[in-house]
């Protein structure tokens, strides 16, 4: 009889449903995966060399870059670890802003997650109206940085600029006439905060369209249901944070648990699964963007109603208004020293986290004092899910692989710094 | 499963219902937008290609500090610096490479004459890396091309700054 060996298959790193440049090398037994070993590191640029060599403040827009689908909450992992070091205080409104736009950015990247985990495994239309309301939080992230993905927009010390008091708006053109661009522009007209006030008051009805487009979908439920069943204790084993813990049924939210800037005075709920499987987690997604949503709510109705600086005044740290360096000669001392040899960070170590849309995103960093980190580590939550990758698929189907890439919702960015 | 969902499961209750939601959007305005001909609204804040600006009198805004060059995370920006015949300080040299910017706007914050600034230009390219290497010449041209479209933009956000 002949010699049967398992069959070897490489699955990406040009894979449309690898999400990236991952490289999975997947044992197969007939269609039976055995074993799953991703290779990472086709994406790494060493983002934790090169904040050596920068000063505190250019690190900033490299953290863009890491999780490229939830870019403020990157970087604001890095501001509080930079903040605490220097035992600064930030701006009430700078925090509800920051708290804000981190809820803003976890509705962004699930609505990313479920569309194309939704386009993996077939369902070819989901993509199309979960990146349609994405396409007004790029406009979000637009008005209040100037990029649609790269913000640059947290600094230690609050935020860059306070929201704007005017959205832009369409123009008409031979494709649109008047009527139709007044009503393009109907959200438009306020501010931001209505602007923002005016989706949160849309989106849950479109969390309901999903709802019925996938929810009870067959097809939907066949590819998820019972897939990648994760028992509480193995997610806590394997080190899984986010929905990927709370899908299994741990209740664990940095949220809650270790409340940082405003979360402790937001009024939302932590959603948790009950199976562990695919299923669980895409429900456990879709109920944090309606708890984000209630989130956005609160933190507009209070930065409507309370102004207020949105950096601090300490100009060792955070550089002075314009107006006031270009009059004011102290100021401009401060301005240059701050953008040339930047800002000096007491000797010291520290880890901040926060609750990242994947999970828990941590910064240590390590100051000897000087203008520029000693050393920076990152922990990226989309890390730990992929180690966990081979022992997901044991057992599953090769397409089943896709599905479990989609739920741990890799970015491989984050995964390989 | 009780009869209600036996129906429901035998006449594709579920897929019904999503496909209405399909047959609706069908029907209802599109969002496309025709681009080029038509583009979305740009924030005044946005960062697009760079620009050296000019003083209403024509005199060049740069004093050659060299703050953008210091700033820059990517380390694109080069600046050579000389005295002017008329003994002011200007550059002789200011190259962007684009293919090393990140596009974070720290040089727009950090210049204290407001000499350098991102515009909103997207469109550009190159057809060779040469090409998006912009020396001072293409940049000042960049600055007097788009001159209203950067003033209006400042002056929306100068409050905020």
């Amino acid at each position: 009889m002949a010699e049967i060996k398992n069959y070897h298959l490489n699955f990406g790193p040009q894979h449309p449903a690898a999400h990236g440049v991952l490289r999975l090398i997947l044992e197969l037994d007939g269609e039976v995966v055995v074993g799953a070993d991703p290779h990472i590191g086709l994406l790494h640029r060493g983002t934790e060399k090169l904040a050596e060599t920068r000063t505190w403040l250019q690190t900033v827009p490299y953290l863009d870059r890491l999780d490229y689908v939830s870019m403020m909450c990157n970087e604001h992992a890095y501001c509080l670890a930079v903040e605490r070091l220097l035992g600064i205080e930030v701006p009430i409104r700078a925090q509800y802003i920051r708290v804000l736009m981190d809820e803003v950015t976890r509705i962004r990247n699930h609505l990313l997650n479920i569309g194309t985990h939704a386009l993996d495994i077939g369902a070819m239309g989901m993509v199309l109206y979960t990146f349609r309301e994405r396409e007004d939080l790029m406009d979000v992230y637009e008005a209040v940085s100037g990029a649609r993905l790269h913000a640059a927009y947290y600094r230690p010390g609050g935020v860059y600029r306070d929201l704007p008091e005017q959205m832009p708006k369409y123009r008409a053109n031979k494709f649109k006439d008047e009527a139709t661009v007044k009503r393009l522009n109907a959200a438009r007209e306020g501010s931001l905060l209505d602007f923002i006030d005016d989706f949160a008051d849309r989106f849950p009805r479109y969390l309901d369209e999903y709802h019925t487009l996938l929810t009870e979908n067959r097809i939907w439920k066949q590819r998820t249901v019972g897939v990648a069943v994760v028992s509480p204790e193995q997610a806590l084993q394997l080190s899984f944070t986010g929905p990927m813990l709370r899908g299994s049924g741990v209740a664990w939210d940095l949220r809650k648990k270790q409340p940082y800037e405003v979360y402790d005075r937001m009024d939302f709920d932590i959603p948790v699964g009950t199976n562990g499987d695919c299923y669980d987690r895409y429900l456990v997604r879709m109920e944090e963007m309606r708890q984000s949503n209630r989130i956005v709510k609160q933190c507009v109705e209070w930065l409507r109603n309370n102004p207020g600086p949105v950096i601090s005044d300490n100009h060792k740290v955070a550089p002075p208004p314009r107006e006031a360096m270009k009059s004011n000669m102290e100021e401009l001392i401060h301005h240059f020293k701050l953008f040339s040899e930047g800002m000096h960070v007491p000797a010291g170590e520290v880890y901040a986290s926060i609750e990242h849309p994947k999970g828990e995103f941590g910064i240590w960093a390590v100051s000897d004092g000087a203008n520029k980190p000693y050393r920076i580590k990152l922990r990226s939550p989309g890390f730990p899910h992929l180690a966990a990758l081979a022992e997901m698929c044991k057992g599953h189907m090769l397409a089943d692989a896709t599905a479990i890439i989609g739920t741990i919702d890799l970015v491989l960015g984050d995964t390989d710094r | 499963m009780g009869a209600r969902d036996l129906i429901q499961t035998f006449f594709l209750g579920e897929l019904r219902q999503g496909l209405s939601v399909t047959l609706r959007y069908l029907f209802s305005p599109k969002i496309t937008i025709q681009y080029p001909e038509e583009k979305t609204p740009i924030s005044p804040r946005f960062r697009g290609l760079h620009a050296l600006r000019r003083y209403p009198n024509g005199e060049e805004r740069c004093i050659a500090c060299k703050l953008c060059e210091a700033v820059c995370p990517a380390m694109a920006i080069t600046i050579e610096s000389a005295e002017r015949e008329d003994g002011s300080r200007r550059t002789t040299r200011y190259d962007i490479d684009l293919t090393k910017c990140i596009f974070c706007g720290f040089c727009e914050e950090a210049c204290p004459v407001d000499a350098i600034v991102e515009s909103h230009v997207i469109e550009y390219h190159g057809e060779t890396r040469g090409d998006l290497h912009y020396t001072k010449q293409m940049l000042l041209a960049n600055g007097e091309r788009y001159e209203a479209d950067i003033a209006e933009a400042r002056a929306l956000d100068a409050r905020y700054r």
